[in-house]
Parts: C-alpha cells; structure tokens; sequence
C-alpha cells in the first residue's frame, strides 16, 4: 500500500493523525509526517484517514 | 484501488445479476452528495454484488459542499480560475469505479410506491433497500421583498450566484449568525465589502459553542470590521432595505438569509417512517417504522451513545462518512443473515475558519455546561492558539480548538475519546 498526500491542499486539519495514529503525525514543527508505505494491515486506518481529510488530500493506492 | 472524481453516467450492466450465488441485493440511495456517496462506497466494498442506483438532484457530479463558503466562493468572486475548474476541484474523489453504480443526476426522487422509488423524470426504480442521503436546504425569511437581493448559499450554483453580487465596497447583511452565517461573513469582509450579521441571540453561533467562545468569536468579527448586531430579528423588507424590529433599516446591496436549514424529507412522505426533524433512526441507521430503509448524513436523526440517548441531527461534515460504514454494514449483515452489532458512538468533529482562522471541534460542546480555557486567553482570539475544554455535569464532552496547533489538538482528542468511551460504559 502507498500513501501520497497533496500537500498543496493539506490544511493541517489533522483529521488523518486521528483517524490513523499510526500512519500520520506532525513534527514538532507542526508539519505533517506519514508513511508512505505501511503495512497492509494498517489499510482501513489509511483508507478512513482518506475519508476524513475534508481538503482530500490523501490518496491511498 | 485508485481514486477518482465520480462524473461519467456510469455503465450498470456489468453487476446487474448475480451468477455467483452470492447476495446480490438492490440498493437505492436518494441524493447523490459526500453521504449517499460514501454509503455507495462502503456498500460496494461490503456487498461487491450489490446493485446499486444512486439518484441525485443537481446535475453536478457529486461534491464538496464546505468551501462554498470560504475558498471556493472567494475564487469564484474573483472570477479565476474560471467556475469549471473550481467545481473540478471539489468535485469528490471517489473510490468507485464505472460501472460500480448505476449513477443518475440531476433528478429529484418524487416518492416511494410500493417498494419503488419514483423518479421526477418518470422512472421507476425497485429496490430491497431504500437509503435516504437527500440531507438539508436553507431556510428562508417568510417575509417578502428585495427578492431580487436575496441569496442563500448550500449548493454550487447557490455559490456561483451569490459570488456574482460580492463586489468590494458593496454593502451586506447577513441575516441569521450561525456557521454558515459568520463563514460568508468573514469572506465578505476579506473582499471588501462592508458586512452586518443580524443575530437574534445575543451572541452568533451560541448554541454550537456555548457562551464564552460564543462572545469571543463575536469579538473576532468586531475586531475584523463586521457588524454584528445581536439580540436583533428582521421585521420587513421595504425598498431593498432590511428593516429591523427595533426599526433600524438597514441598507444593503446584498442580503444573505443564513437561518438554518430544513430537511428534504418531502419525498418521504407517506412511507411510514418519522419524519419529524429529518429521518429518525435506530443505531442501525435503520428508519423508525420501517424495515428497509435507512438514513445518512445531515438528514439522519440518531442517538450517539458516547454522551447520551437523545436523537438528534448533526450538520457536520464527518456525519456522512460515519453513517455511511454504519449502513452498510447494516445492510451487508442483514444481507448475509447476521446481526449488525449493536451500539453507534461516531466521535463527532467539525471545524470552521473564520477570519483567517481555524475553529476545530471534537466532541459534542453544545452538550456541555461550563467550559474551560486549557490554552491560551479567549480576548487573543485570532491572535494566538487558544483550547477550551467542555463538560457536562462535570464530565469531559469536547474539546475546541481557536487556531490551536493541530499537534497540541490531537493530543487532546486522544483524551477525549477516552473519557466519552469510558462514560458511555459507566
Ligand atoms: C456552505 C457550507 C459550508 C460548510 N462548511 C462546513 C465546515 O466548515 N465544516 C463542517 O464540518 N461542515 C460544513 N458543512 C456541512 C457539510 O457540508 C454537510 O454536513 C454535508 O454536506 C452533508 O452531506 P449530506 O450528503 O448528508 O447532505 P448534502 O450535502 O446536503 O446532500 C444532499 C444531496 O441530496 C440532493 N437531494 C435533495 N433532495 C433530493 C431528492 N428528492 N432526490 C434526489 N436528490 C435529492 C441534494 O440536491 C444534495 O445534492 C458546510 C455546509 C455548507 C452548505
Ligand atoms: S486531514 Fe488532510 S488536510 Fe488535514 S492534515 Fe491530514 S492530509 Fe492534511
């Protein structure tokens, strides 16, 4: 599974570091770090991120 | 899987009939916005033989409804990028794929008959399940005049009209101080018009945010060169002037009614099922009084058992989303002879941005008693990041953030989602 996100959309609501923890966070500089290939268990959580980014940014292939 | 924008009529052959024995039953959604999209999804994932009809009014292909207010309307006043390229933008990326449903826009559903849904263009369609995703419209002044200045604002075209009349220097009034209200307000004033709110609380969005964040957030559009007039109704309109009932007139070039909203249950009418305030629902997003229909969205009105047994309609954007999976998994376990598990406890959230900044909420603070500022002081609103906590009866229910850092947010969420969890298996 690959994650991109478009960060000339991304908000920084932060809604994807709650829908998945595991996936997405901020640094301590506020910018927004993820995975970008992680585990194929974790697909719901990334696919829920997807869902609850309101600019729809993430894109999960 | 990849994602795409869902705008080509699809094909419905392909997965009309089920040659493997697998459930394959007829699914109807009205409304084809980020709910009865999302229910199409989550359907089509749980039940890939489903057959699935997804009806829509507007003829745009589905999209996203928040920027109206805020950056899209702003580029559309602008006039670039031209409106099809702003619609484009919003349009919702979508997990489906052609063929995945049968998708018809720009036709109202009319009524359900025996089973069937009818269709303003005439057709009918026969479903085992009837999803209503058909959510809310605005609400208008019962007073007549100065209709030609009048403008709501929920969908694209309500936006691309409106966006029309935003010319620096004209005048605006915006009547009614909720959300939607204080959002066009604040992008008004960014385009230099001259801008009033007429509210008649005596503070704007005060039932949403209680009344210390209320007054803040007033504060903010004083400061930022609105008008805010509170305590204040609309009387009349006489000669393209809004009159007050205190009788100031108000002159204005534009008037936006930003009063709530109704829901668009009419087509339901007769089917059985509670129609009340939107669609009344079990945890199943199964309709009161019905077997086989159910509700998403705006338009549902459920009980979130994380804070209590009440049913009410929630207008945020997460509510699609989270009543979208639970339908469907309603529908897949009944589908397949199971039970659907019970209980539905969505953490809520929305956000707004007002003035160049961000509200973000989490929980439920309408629900709370008393709140407390966690971070910050609420007379630097705008200025610097401010987070309130909210409680009922002593107990933690939200937590909102006024240009907060989203790190800080987060962490807070987390704390939350625990103590909401906790009351709810107390
Ligand atoms: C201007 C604006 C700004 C917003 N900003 C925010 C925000 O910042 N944050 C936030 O959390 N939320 C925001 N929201 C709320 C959010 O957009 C809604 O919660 C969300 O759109 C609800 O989705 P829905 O699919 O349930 O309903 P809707 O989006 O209202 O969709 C219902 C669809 O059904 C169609 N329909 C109606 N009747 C029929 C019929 N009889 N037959 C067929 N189709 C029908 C309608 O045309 C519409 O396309 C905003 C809303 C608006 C309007
Ligand atoms: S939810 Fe979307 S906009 Fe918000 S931080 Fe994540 S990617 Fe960015």
């Amino acid at each position: 599974m690959k994650i991109k996100v478009d960060l000339d959309a991304c908000l920084q609501h932060g809604q994807c570091v709650i829908a998945a923890p595991e996936i997405f966070s901020f640094d301590d500089d506020g910018n927004l770090q993820w995975k970008a290939a992680p585990d194929e268990a974790l697909r719901d959580d990334a696919e829920a991120a997807a869902d609850a980014c309101p600019e729809q940014a993430i894109i999960v292939e | 899987m990849t994602q795409r924008q869902l705008r080509m009529p699809a094909l419905s052959k392909r997965s009309l009939w089920s040659e493997t024995g697998m459930t394959s039953p007829r699914i109807a959604i009205a409304g084809a916005s980020l709910a009865g999209v999302r229910t199409a999804e989550a359907l089509r994932a749980a039940l890939p033989n489903a057959r699935i009809v997804l009806v829509g009014e507007e003829r745009h292909a589905p999209y996203n409804r928040p920027p109206l207010s805020k950056d899209a309307i702003e580029g559309l006043a602008s006039g670039h990028p031209s409106q099809e390229q702003i619609l484009e933008k919003l349009l919702l990326r979508s997990k489906l794929s052609p063929g995945d449903v049968d998708l018809r826009l720009g036709r109202a559903v009319v009524s359900v008959e025996s089973g069937q849904l009818r269709l303003a263009d005439g057709a009918r369609v026969s479903a085992d399940w009837i999803i209503a995703a058909t959510g809310l419209r605005p609400r208008h002044l019962p007073q007549k005049g100065a209709e030609e200045r009048r403008y709501v604002l929920r969908g694209f075209d309500d936006a691309c009209r409106l966006a029309g009349r935003l010319r620096a220097g004209s005048r605006m009034a915006v009547i009614g101080g909720g959300f939607i209200g204080c959002e066009i307000a604040s992008t008004a004033c960014k385009l230099g018009l001259h801008v009033t709110i007429v509210e008649p609380e005596p503070q704007p969005m005060l039932h949403a945010l209680g009344t210390r964040v209320a007054a803040a957030m007033g504060n903010l559009h004083r400061r930022r060169g609105v008008r805010l007039l509170t305590g204040r109704r609309v009387h009349s309109f006489s000669n393209g002037n809004v009159v007050l009932d205190d009788g100031e007139a108000l002159e204005a070039d534009v008037i936006v009614e930003a009063l709530g909203t109704v829901p668009n249950t009419e087509w339901l009418t007769g089917t059985g099922v509670d129609l009340s305030d939107g669609v009344l629902v079990d945890d199943r997003m199964i309709a009161a009084g019905s077997s086989n229909m159910l509700a998403v969205g705006d338009i549902a009105r459920f009980a979130n058992l994380r804070f209590d047994a009440t049913c009410r309609r929630v207008e945020h954007w997460c509510v699609p989303g989270q009543t979208a999976r639970r339908a469907a998994e309603t529908i897949s376990a009944l589908s397949e002879g199971r039970s659907p598990s019970g209980g539905f406890a969505p953490m809520p959230s929305f956000w707004s941005e007002q003035h160049g900044m961000r509200l973000q909420s989490f929980g439920a603070p309408a629900l709370a008693d008393t709140q407390t500022v966690i971070e910050g002081d609420l007379s630097q609103v705008g200025e610097a990041p401010i987070i309130v906590e909210y409680a009922r009866r002593g107990e933690l229910v939200a937590v909102v953030g006024l240009g907060a850092r989203p790190n800080s947010l987060a962490r807070h969420h987390a704390r939350l989602d625990k103590a909401t969890i906790q009351t709810m298996s107390a």
